[in-house]
């Protein structure tokens, strides 16, 4: 494959973007030409196992390097916590340099604002953003980098590079039969001037994108030698567990340190911001410390919290009446007053927990100027701040090395174990490295909200007319701090604000009730509640109406061809209209979220005493261009059972002001003899790429509800199963 | 306390608490961080171990247990020519792994499975497993490997 494939797609690249980003050629390098260090500390390493030379002969720009012993690195500036970025980026940058994937190295990043993700502002990973943030610039950096090696050997043959070709990192001038590997050309292709735009190929032309690629990680992940961020060894590295004071927004009065002191391996047992932090030679030090700790809080003014009540303020909330109007199209009071039937329901889901299993933790060390963590973040630029912040040096002395993340699903984009690592770290003068325990992960987790909902639907001749749906819960943003002066927070009306049916009257409200409880992203944010209530409503609305709900969706989605395009393929490969196949029933439900739409089809069996069990989903998405089919495959496995895990029996809840739930025996995630066959099938798209970490887990829930509707008549109207009369079976 | 015990063959000998979980003897005290926490209550799987061959949640058992005896960790896994072990390469072939974390756990437990279930028919393969977690939902592979890797080491006989 040559370099002048197919090159009817000329894309400027920004010549500013390169410079900043540590080009050669502009003389001042923002990024140093040396790789992020494989000490074995911290920082993965590369697929190939290989430390790479300690010098960079050409670095490009930020995301390319290219040594003189012919290793090509990329530098993946995203967190891989198991949707494959490790893999998929380096496949963008590959297909365009036109290097050996059997050879590709990879490193992880360091925190830069070169590696800023366009979408999100910041070092991010989350939104199902990678691939949409990469898909232009990668591709830019693998075809400027190749540009310039066959410059330079065009320059030192004395050809003209358009006579040269390039495979598997060799540029070859076959007039001549010469060639040269890019490790050969690497340090005169560094001297040759960056390009102010380069040639993309077009699509047709790709040989790896779009190609099923195994993982990268799979070998380190398989052999124990993959180093998550629990994983990371310094010399003379001290472990801290931090506890925290068990009711929300408490804190600590006063404590008594001396028998926690004389536990065999404890070093210090010091106050910091979130709590009394033990610190010791070892895990379980730290714990024995941590368990002979006497500790007198001062709860503060959540102590009566609980559940029930934050369920009644809901309801007090909703009937107040004071909401902020999302969306308002046509006239559906009216709609709904004249209407031959109404539907109406409350829906109701809980607060959830990311129980990543990689229990919250980071590693920092103090440096003679700075700070340096390693931390399994999807943060970079947030640790960053966070660890110069506590450490009182500035953000550039603050170093953050990123390690594998064993889940994020959101959580480890928020900075709290950042900060207790520094201040452990300043508080022993040595290297700390903080772990949550799970009970301290669980209840110190920031949660995806709980919400109570009001709908109505106008139902007549056959199809639905009307549509009002009023939420009612807190704000993520609110509770962080980062609403502005805005009424709706946007992520508490994803999913429900863009009701995609040609209904003609909606009405979307919102009446924000805060809590104390911490809220934060979870993997899919508002559309992972929304879909639920939105497309559960909509099948016990398409019962109203005598209708088929998946013949009522087609219909109402007849100027949507992306959200029909999946709802049939979702439909055709259940067999959907033909008898069961597995269990008792379908369901059907269809979301877009992240650039993204998905349709999935469950297949459930139900019990007569209330055991389910899910057999066979469909999945159907269409998130545009693919570049690693069996990466899609794998996220929407994953988001499948993400979101049926939730589905069947997560929830979290408080009392006296306390979370309740611990740990796996009293938060039961989805376990391997409760897991359905899973299907995926790609609807082919040719506009821009969508996010696919995300979309696959909103449809899951309202498609296996509408299989339970379907199967008995009585609708779901509240998660999870288990809190609305069901079983896993 | 000084225990002597094996590890992936190798004679060790180790000065901690004795109520230390072999979990953190293998990974504070050895340096073997592929055994992974989690739950710390032997509900997750996460950190299982082979001891005398028989899997075991390394949370569970303290190191006084574990004295004189013989355990096997996912860095012990591979063959006498450092080649992965058959489950391993299932899992790679099959690309099981997503953000890794559980993927140890579920490798030992698999692979004490097959030593005494050579043919596992799929309900065996599910109650055999069942107790490993894994939150990125990677069961569906892991099956799949499983399989693999019974049909591998069935050939190999």
């Amino acid at each position: 494959m040559g370099v002048e494939t197919a090159n009817n797609q000329r894309t400027r690249v920004s010549r500013r973007a390169f410079l900043k980003a540590g080009a050669l050629a502009g003389g001042g390098l923002l990024l140093g030409l040396r790789l992020p260090p494989t000490d074995g500390t911290a920082d993965a390493a590369g697929a190939d196992g290989n430390a790479p030379e300690a010098d960079t002969a050409f670095a490009p720009n930020a995301w390319v390097r290219i040594d003189t012993d012919d290793q090509v690195t990329v530098l993946v500036d995203r967190s891989e916590m198991g949707q494959g970025v490790m893999t998929a980026l380096p496949m963008l940058v590959c297909e365009e340099l036109e290097a050996d994937w059997a050879r590709i190295g990879t490193r992880f990043a360091p925190a830069d604002e070169a590696y800023a993700n366009r979408l999100l502002g910041s070092q991010i990973t989350g939104g199902s953003t990678a691939i949409r943030n990469a898909w232009q610039p990668l591709r830019e950096a693998g075809a400027a980098a190749r540009t310039m090696l066959v410059a330079a050997a065009a320059q030192r043959w004395g050809v003209s590079a358009e006579t040269c070709r390039v495979e598997k990192q060799v540029v070859r001038h076959p007039e001549s039969g010469r060639s040269a590997p890019f490790g050969d050309l690497a340090a005169a292709a560094a001297e040759q001037p960056v390009p102010d735009s380069v040639a993309l190929k077009d699509p047709a032309a790709f040989t790896l994108i779009g190609t099923p690629t195994d993982r990268l990680d799979a070998p380190p992940k398989v052999d124990g030698s993959a180093r998550f961020g629990m994983d990371v060894q310094l010399p003379g590295l001290l472990t801290a567990q931090v506890v925290r004071c068990p009711v929300l927004g408490g804190s600590v009065a006063s404590f008594d340190a001396s028998a926690a002191e004389a536990v065999p391996g404890v070093r210090h047992v010091v106050e910091i911001d979130s709590g009394v932090a033990v610190i010791a030679d070892g895990y379980w030090p730290a714990w024995k410390g941590r368990e002979a700790l006497d500790v007198q809080w001062d709860y503060g003014p959540h102590a009566g919290l609980s559940s029930d009540a934050i369920a009644q303020q809901f309801r007090r909330d909703a009937d107040a009446g004071k909401a902020a109007t999302a969306r308002d199209d046509g006239d559906t009071a009216a709609a709904l007053e004249n209407a031959s039937k109404t539907v109406e329901a409350e829906y109701e889901v809980p607060f959830l927990a990311h129980a990543c299993m990689e229990p919250m933790n980071c590693t920092a060390r103090l440096t003679d100027d700075g700070v340096e963590v390693w931390v399994p973040t999807q943060n970079q630029t947030a640790s960053q701040e966070a660890a110069a912040e506590v450490a009182g040096v500035p953000k550039e002395k603050a170093h953050v090395h990123t390690t594998y993340l064993g889940g994020g699903f959101g959580r480890r984009s928020h900075t709290d174990f950042v900060r207790d690592a520094v201040a452990c770290a300043r508080a022993a003068g040595a290297p700390v490295k903080v772990i949550w325990t799970r009970a301290d992960t669980t209840r110190h987790d920031r949660f995806r909200p709980a919400t109570y909902n009001r709908l109505a639907a106008a139902v007549g001749d056959g199809t639905v007319k009307g549509w009002r749906h009023h939420i009612v819960g807190p704000s993520i943003k609110a509770n962080n701090d980062m609403l502005g002066g805005e009424a709706v927070d946007s992520s508490s009306v994803d999913g429900a604000k863009d009701l995609p049916y040609g209904v003609g009257n909606v009405h979307i409200a919102y009446t924000m009730s805060n809590t104390p409880v911490p809220l934060w992203w979870w993997r899919s944010v508002g559309n992972s509640q929304n879909g639920f209530i939105r497309e559960a409503f909509f099948d016990e609305a398409a019962r109203a109406a005598g209708r088929d709900p998946y013949e009522l969706r087609r219909e109402l989605l007849a100027d949507q061809p992306r959200y029909r395009g999946v709802l049939e393929r979702a439909a055709e490969a259940a067999g959907w209209g033909a008898g069961p196949r597995h269990g008792d029933a379908r369901g059907i439900a269809l979301m877009k979220s992240f650039g993204s739409y998905c349709a999935e089809v469950a297949e459930v069996s139900v019990t007569p005493d209330g055991r389910v069990r899910v057999h066979r989903v469909d999945v159907a998405i269409d998130c545009g261009p693919v570049v690693n089919p069996d990466t899609v495959t794998q996220q929407m496995e994953s988001g499948v059972v993400y979101g049926l895990s939730a589905a069947f029996d997560e929830a979290v809840t408080v009392r006296r002001g306390q979370v309740e739930q611990t740990n796996f025996d009293n938060y039961a995630i989805l376990r391997m003899d409760q897991m359905p066959e899973v299907h995926v099938h790609m609807v082919a798209s040719d506009s821009s790429p969508g996010g696919v970490g995300e979309p696959g887990t909103p449809p899951i829930a309202p498609a296996v509800a509408n299989a339970i509707l379907a199967a008995t008549g009585e609708p779901v109207r509240r998660l999870p199963l288990t809190r609305a009369g069901f079983r896993p079976a | 306390m000084a225990v002597e015990l094996t590890v992936n063959g190798e004679h060790r000998t180790v000065d901690a608490l004795s109520d230390t979980p072999l979990l953190w003897v293998l990974r504070d005290d050895l340096g073997l961080t592929g055994t992974k926490y989690s739950c710390g209550i032997g509900e997750c799987g996460a950190c299982t171990v082979h001891l005398d061959g028989q899997p075991v949640a390394a949370c569970q058992v303290s190191l006084s247990r574990a004295a004189g005896r013989s355990v096997t960790t996912i860095e012990g896994l591979a063959g006498d020519d450092g080649g992965p072990h058959p489950v391993q390469a299932a899992w790679v072939a099959e690309n099981v792994p997503q953000c890794g974390f559980c993927q140890s756990g579920q490798i030992m437990t698999a692979t004490a499975f097959l030593a005494h279930t050579p043919d596992p028919d799929d309900a065996a393969i599910d109650a055999a497993l069942s107790g490993n977690l894994c939150r990125c939902g990677t069961y569906q592979r892991v099956r799949r490997a499983v399989r693999r890797a019974a049909a591998t080491m069935q050939e190999a006989k």
